[in-house]
């Protein structure tokens, strides 16, 4: 079992993970300074892929190089590039190699992202990808052939409570969640009574699934308004940005409007811990993890944990 | 003969449905709206792209065919078996079935077919 798995189904500790940074190749100095910043503060980290549609190291190999730096590491799956047999074939794959927690998701669309000409795959979309991660977790193949010994595996999804149908969203996780799926991590959401309603909703079904909602670092109004206006599935309501846009201090300002976030979501049912995406980069990150309460923890820590 | 009942299918079927011919028809299940004709070809739900009016994250002009099924199911007077099959998870396309007539596939009952490791998935969670 994974340290995530355990923290998640073993304990009622607040569990904290991180979007871990597109890496491009040339060594290991990039994932060497992330893994440093991260270390400590998070629980796992994720490893994207190809994220926003635009190519980068891929996702085994980044969830390797996030376990050999000594961090635990979620290899997110996209539908949109592969076909069932090439994903099925990076899960084992990354099994090999000791990776145990997976991120199913359906992924932007190509157009969303700097090759629009590419051919879109989406041979599974996300529930389906779900099913198929629970049967190689039981040890099969999708056509049946045995896998022996099983791999080890801890599977979550991704789930969008900003974006319309609202009331639908729920119904999705609970379609994933019968498909196997134990954790799932939030898209960003910027209208608290939607994230309020989709909580209540999963938590009203019974649901025994760890909501990990999105948090983003900002430095100040322009990448409010750039994910308003360019990312898909995300509404920042004006008011939202105008209190960044228009304060004294925006990136003070920013910063505050994160921490509020954070501590609105974490006292929202089913969920149990947050998933931080930097775009500062500074030491807010820091102060953001100490604000919530949380202490650094040292090598020995997580030694002692899973002793 | 196939082939005539396939284009008669897609004779009904098309300018009614936009249907996409892909062998395994599901409409009855997802409030009459094709799933084939999102451009993420989705069969079990919207992605997470969907705009904030309701409508495509790739086709913005398009309505998010998710959005549109999910309305239809709870709006339309449609048998309440079909609207319960709405919340089930559809398995894979079979893409050997593209391009022939899925109401064959149907009598026939070729189209319930799943992959092994599919169907014992499912026997083990009905459970």
């Amino acid at each position: 079992m994974s340290r995530f798995e355990h923290l998640i189904t073993q304990t009622q500790e607040t569990v904290f993970t991180a979007e871990f940074p597109a890496l491009d190749g040339n060594g290991m100095a990039k994932a060497q300074k992330a893994a440093d910043r991260f270390r400590g503060w998070f629980d796992a980290v994720n490893s994207t892929d190809n994220t926003a549609a635009h190519a980068h190291a891929s996702n085994v190999t980044t969830a390797i190089a996030i376990k050999q730096l000594g961090l635990e590491p979620i290899m997110q799956v996209v539908c949109r590039d592969k076909n069932r047999l090439a994903i099925q074939a990076d899960i084992v794959g990354a099994s090999m190699f000791g990776i145990e927690n997976f991120c199913a998701l359906t992924g932007d669309d190509v157009t969303a992202g700097d090759e629009p000409e590419a051919r879109r795959v989406f041979d599974l979309d996300g529930p389906q990808l779900v099913q198929v991660m629970g049967s190689l977790k039981r040890g099969q193949y999708l056509s049946g052939r045995k896998l022996d010994p099983a791999p080890h595996m801890f599977i979550g999804a991704v789930e969008n409570p900003g974006a319309p149908p609202f009331e639908y969203r729920v119904q999705r996780v609970a379609k994933k969640y019968g498909a196997g799926a134990r954790f799932m991590q939030l898209q960003i959401c910027y209208h608290q009574d939607r994230l309020e309603k989709f909580c209540a909703g999963v938590a009203a079904a019974g649901m025994k699934i760890a909501l990990l909602p999105t948090i983003v670092l900002v430095k100040g109004a322009r990448p409010l308004h750039f994910m308003h206006d360019k990312v898909p599935g995300i509404d920042i309501p004006a008011d939202q940005i105008s209190r960044v846009e228009n304060a004294a201090d925006p990136a003070e300002a920013a910063y505050l409007q994160t921490l509020e976030f954070a501590q609105h979501a974490l006292a929202q049912p089913n969920v149990r811990g947050l998933h931080v995406t930097d775009f500062r980069g500074d030491d807010t990150l820091d102060r953001l993890m100490t604000d919530l309460g949380r202490t650094r923890k040292t090598e020995e820590d997580s030694h002692a944990h899973s002793a | 003969m196939p082939q005539f009942i396939a284009s008669l299918e897609h004779v009904v079927k098309g300018p009614v449905w936009d249907c996409q011919m892909c062998g395994q028809c599901v409409l009855h299940s997802t409030g009459m709206t094709c799933p084939m004709t999102c451009p993420k070809t989705l069969r079990n739900g919207p992605c997470g792209g969907v705009r904030e009016d309701g409508n495509c994250e790739v086709k913005p002009e398009m309505r998010c065919v998710w959005t549109k099924a999910y309305e239809r199911t709870q709006d339309w007077p449609l048998p309440s078996s079909w609207k319960e099959e709405f919340n089930h998870l559809r398995p894979p396309v079979d893409n050997r079935l593209k391009g022939g007539s899925s109401w064959k596939n149907f009598f026939s009952k070729r189209d319930k077919w799943t992959p092994a490791g599919w169907a014992n998935a499912r026997s083990e969670s009905d459970h």
